[in-house]
């Protein structure tokens, strides 16, 4: 499948990585153009050689979607550092461009909530840690 | 009316200052430390420190109440997602959102936070309005009457150039109602030719202008 990720911060480039190494195509689009340097870490081969493709651009600009190919997407990976950056792309991705998976990380666990009530995948890396300190909290104690 | 404003800059205080003059009761949610100290001395317990997007801070500030909620923060997303979830999580119905990039607009109309309000694209507007396109001039507007008369430069390439004015077909609504014509002007009947470098007055109903507009310029080629 085509995958686009929008924000190539760890979380971003991770996803990128993994899923250009089991063998899809992958789009990563950011408004930093140093930002590629996070995908070409830790390869033996640059991003771009190993067969990815990188985009300089804000995901709220169409045309820097459009470059980055979310008409052919099959799924869309919502993953700046925003929450609400996340949310406003992660819907235009839905309801303007149909792609099939839409993904957002949402940090605030209640917009993450709400957002996940109106059908869009959220996840939230905060309400996940909150769970597992909780039950390390309860190992300890037992 | 209880009014939340969204974002306490040049535009949310200038809101809230107005708005608590008719005698509204307001609450000024702004983000920036600096800035809500600068509010909170002007409208005191009016002005509330947190980010607005946030529900929980929504909630602090008292959105289950609220009869309109007015997004004017710096940030476009954060406008769009305030007004979406006062509108869908809050059901509130009056709800304005400020778009700062007008490339924007479509966004807050796709995830429906309307209506929204951009200064840039007032102004574009504005100045459309007020400066000709295709050498249209706006002399009258009568918005009560829904009227407005406009004047028109007919171009040596203008279909129009030549024509009867009968010929023209124009559709109802609009209405040639002089010819200005070195330096004189008169009234026209259906047989007058209307020539090239003449000043046509038309009277027209409010809306028509674009339509009209095409009428003379040239490679419309609408006469015959």
């Amino acid at each position: 499948m085509f995958v686009l990720i929008v924000g190539s911060g760890r979380v971003g480039s991770a996803i990128a990585k993994t899923m250009l190494r089991e063998g899809h195509e992958v789009s990563v689009l950011d408004e930093e153009p140093g930002a590629i340097a996070m995908l070409d870490s830790g390869q033996d081969v640059g991003w771009e050689e190993a067969g990815g493709s990188f985009t300089v651009g804000t995901a709220l600009e169409i045309d820097a979607l459009l470059e980055a190919g979310i008409e052919q997407a099959d799924a869309f990976v919502a993953s700046t550092d925003g929450d609400n950056t996340n949310l406003v792309i992660a819907q235009i991705a839905q309801r303007r461009f149909d792609v099939k998976r839409v993904v957002v990380r949402v940090l605030d666990p209640l917009r993450a909530s709400w957002y996940r009530e109106q059908g869009l995948s959220t996840v939230c890396p905060t309400q996940v840690a909150i769970e597992m300190l909780e039950d390390a909290v309860r190992e300890e104690v037992r | 009316m209880f009014i939340m404003i969204v974002g306490g800059g040049k535009v949310g205080s200038q809101l809230a200052r107005e708005l608590s003059e008719k005698g509204h009761e307001l609450t000024v949610i702004e983000r920036g430390a600096r800035r809500y100290e600068i509010l909170s001395e002007e409208f005191e317990h009016v002005a509330l420190n947190g980010d607005g997007s946030e529900i929980w801070v929504l909630e602090r500030a008292g959105i289950e109440r609220a009869e309109m909620v007015i997004a004017v923060t710096g940030d476009d997303e954060d406008n769009i997602l305030i007004a979406q979830m006062a509108r869908e999580r809050y059901g509130i119905e009056r709800v304005i959102a400020r778009c700062n990039n007008p490339r924007n607009l479509q966004h807050f109309e796709l995830l429906g936070a309307k209506p929204a309000v951009s200064a840039t694209d007032l102004i574009l507007r504005l100045i459309e309005h007020e400066v000709p396109r295709y050498g249209t001039l706006h002399l009258l507007d009568l918005p009560q009457e829904n009227l407005e008369i406009i004047e028109l430069e007919i171009a040596d390439d203008s279909p129009v150039a030549g024509a009867q004015v009968a010929e023209i077909g124009l559709p109802d609504g609009a209405l040639v109602i002089s010819i200005l014509r070195n330096g004189d002007g008169f009234v026209p009947v259906g047989t007058s030719v209307i020539e090239a470098g003449d000043e046509v007055l038309l009277a027209l109903d409010a809306g028509l202008e674009e339509t009209i507009t095409q009428w003379f310029l040239p490679s419309a080629g609408r006469v015959g």
